[in-house]
């Protein structure tokens, strides 16, 4: 890791040891304990906070650089999911063809639409970034049906034609494996009261991300991040310093788009299928709160964005009112149901309320992010540890 | 012909002539400052060299190359700088940085994808903007982010930024517009000194009197969108016509 600086390689070596320890960090409550649904290291949802952590990186490349604020990244991410399911289709289900194709085709298809949308800033390229995309959706979901399937998504079938692979006798749909590796295998390790999974999809998905961030961690500190992170702060300066803007800002919203293009094509590969739905605005708007929540423009912030997002989303949503009222159920009933009705509003179908409010007190009072949170608490630590050491020295001077 | 051969540029802005038949003669090598009240056309003027603005009618000419018509970055890469009149830097940047971003510029062209390698490796680039931090005395604050600066350090910065491109001529635009009576000094001197050590053509456009007299060593004075005397400085001073086109504006 010559190529880039130590604490550049503590940071990576953090994010590896993390992933790779994710299905016992992120299950620390014993299977049958009620607290258990709290855990978060199922493969399904630990290999989404590894995909929503690559697609939050790449945008990170654009907003968080640049400023350019895409509100279509989604467009990139259903592009890429498409392409993966067709190459399930037409070739085999070895997923390195269909994220190669996935990667490819959200390029090109950024190329396009930051070819156009980049002839404008501000609010006029989010607007143009938003148009593009809901245009994709509504072709996606109606005009492109030969292509994407329509309203019901595009799916492998029995019938697909799959040219290289073997001839399919079990009468069951294929399922997505590298060389043979399935992804949906999962290893179970039993310890006392605690099951961790160790699952293919995730790990694979999880090497992916780390190969994003060490990428990314490179084009931060390279020549061509600080012409990006320049165009941000003052584009008439860079203009008279003989930079022409267009190509820097054309180049990152391309990479951020190929990003995008990967966790797409990774989504799929997980499970083989990709719906429109994946294009809608709502799931840009989704990116777009996750690097903000996390912290724009800093290496880590995004990924943990990406991840306390898909942590609420996927286990403040399961609190539903039966859960509720099994955790209140040693209070009296008057106040019981007083407490499950609030708390109802916020849980179950109502976490957005809750990640709206989270959302809000964030960008209020830490406008860097959870990354500042965290730099905020190191430095409160650091000036407190100082701190006791000067009362310590004081009340031992004394003594001597 | 000089360096910069400006012929009957004309500008209009609806009804308000700005620049009436403007004819100049950059010589090279030569600091030349345009002077003129407020509302002259200076900046008009200085808007048409550098892409910003395009003239009505007439040439700008930068060594053999028509200036017209073509974009900022490219003007800057074919050898010209500007320093604005209220600095123009990348001030959520650090001090390194806005040196180091020019450097590269010169070096790599207007798009270069360096998108791995380190911008710490490039160990050229770092030695001239080292050379050039320690030239404006400001390497002690190398690590500061750009806005936190004084007025006079970010014009300093400026100017450092626009000379480590080697530029083969300099335009400022009231480089010491709002400066402290101490940095207006040192800013005479630097610039005397570049202009010694580097032989850079520089055009100045200039209000405070002090300064235009201690450095040019030719004015244009422009009066409503025209230049009515071209002079070396002793003759400028008690000329008639310049007297009357400040008319008690400032004691010239």
């Amino acid at each position: 890791m010559k190529s880039i600086s130590n604490a550049d390689t503590r940071t990576l070596y953090f994010v590896a040891i993390i992933a790779i320890l994710a299905p016992f960090i992120l299950n620390p409550f014993p299977t049958d304990s009620g607290l258990a649904q709290f855990n978060a290291g199922y493969p399904d949802l630990m290999q989404r906070f590894a995909i929503y952590g690559i697609l939050a990186i790449g945008f990170n490349i654009l907003f968080g650089l640049t400023g350019y604020l895409s509100f279509g990244h989604a467009a990139f991410l259903g592009v890429g999911s498409y392409s993966a399911v067709w190459m399930f289709k037409l070739l085999s289900m070895n997923i390195i063809p269909a994220i190669i194709l996935s990667v490819i085709v959200a390029g090109l298809f950024s190329l396009l639409i930051g070819f156009i949308s980049l002839r404008r800033s501000g609010i006029y390229f989010s607007i143009l970034t938003l148009a593009f995309a809901q245009m994709s959706f509504a072709l996606a979901y109606s005009v492109l049906t030969p292509l994407t399937n329509g309203e019901t998504g595009l799916q492998i079938t029995l019938n697909d034609p799959r040219i290289f692979a073997a001839e399919n006798v079990s009468g069951n749909l294929p399922v997505t494996s590298l060389f043979g590796m399935e992804m949906r295998d999962t290893w179970t390790l039993n310890l006392g009261a605690w099951d961790f999974q160790f699952n293919i999809g995730y790990y694979i998905c999880a090497i992916f991300l780390l190969i994003a961030f060490y990428l990314s961690i490179r084009i931060f500190r390279s020549p061509f991040g600080m012409m990006l992170r320049a165009v941000k702060t003052n584009q008439t300066r860079l203009n008279y310093t003989g930079i022409n803007t267009r190509p820097y800002t054309l180049a990152a919203f391309v990479i951020s788009g190929m990003y995008a293009g990967l966790a797409g094509g990774l989504m799929a590969s997980m499970d083989p299928l990709a719906g429109a739905e994946r294009m809608q605005w709502t799931a840009s708007g989704e990116i777009v709160l996750m690097t903000i929540l996390g912290g724009t423009g800093t290496l880590l912030g995004p990924v943990m964005g990406a991840g306390f997002i898909k942590y609420f989303e996927n286990i403040f949503s399961k609190i539903n009112d039966t859960v509720l009222h099994g955790w209140f159920a040693w209070m009296p009933d008057g106040l019981e149901n007083i407490i499950v009705w609030i708390l109802h509003l916020f849980t179950g179908k109502g976490w957005h309320l809750t990640l709206g409010i989270m959302f809000m007190l964030i960008v209020i009072f830490l406008p860097g992010g959870l990354m500042e949170g965290m730099s905020r608490i190191g430095n409160w630590w650091k000036r407190r540890k100082g701190g006791d050491e000067n009362t310590s020295d004081a009340t031992s001077t004394p003594a001597e | 012909m000089g360096i910069l051969d400006v012929q009957n540029v004309n500008k209009s802005f609806g009804g308000l002539k700005a620049l009436h038949n403007v004819n100049l003669d950059i010589e090279e090598g030569k600091i030349h400052a345009i002077i003129g009240p407020n509302g002259a056309g200076k900046s008009t003027l200085l808007n048409c060299f550098v892409g910003k603005l395009m003239p009505d009618t007439g040439t700008v000419m930068f060594d053999g190359q028509s200036l017209l018509g073509i974009k900022p970055h490219e003007i800057n890469q074919l050898g010209v700088s500007r320093v604005f009149q209220t600095p123009e830097i990348f001030s959520e940047l650090t001090v390194w940085e806005n040196t180091l971003i020019p450097c590269f510029a010169k070096r790599d062209g207007s798009f270069a994808l360096h998108a791995l390698s380190r911008v710490s490796d490039n160990k050229d680039m770092a030695e001239k903007a080292e050379k050039m931090l320690v030239d404006v005395d400001l390497i002690n604050k190398k690590d500061m982010l750009a806005s936190s600066m004084s007025r006079g350090d970010k014009r300093r910065l400026e100017m450092a930024m626009c000379l480590s491109q080697n530029p083969k001529l300099l335009l400022l635009d009231e480089p010491t517009a709002g400066m402290a009576r101490a940095d207006t000094q040192s800013t005479i001197e630097l610039l005397k000194n570049i202009q010694k050590k580097l032989k850079i053509t520089m055009v100045i456009i200039e209000h405070d009197m002090g300064v235009v007299f201690s450095l040019a060593q030719k004015i244009s004075v422009l009066a409503q969108g025209t230049v009515i005397v071209e002079d070396v400085p002793e003759k400028i001073k008690g000329h008639p016509k310049v007297k009357e086109a400040y008319l008690g504006e400032a004691q010239v």
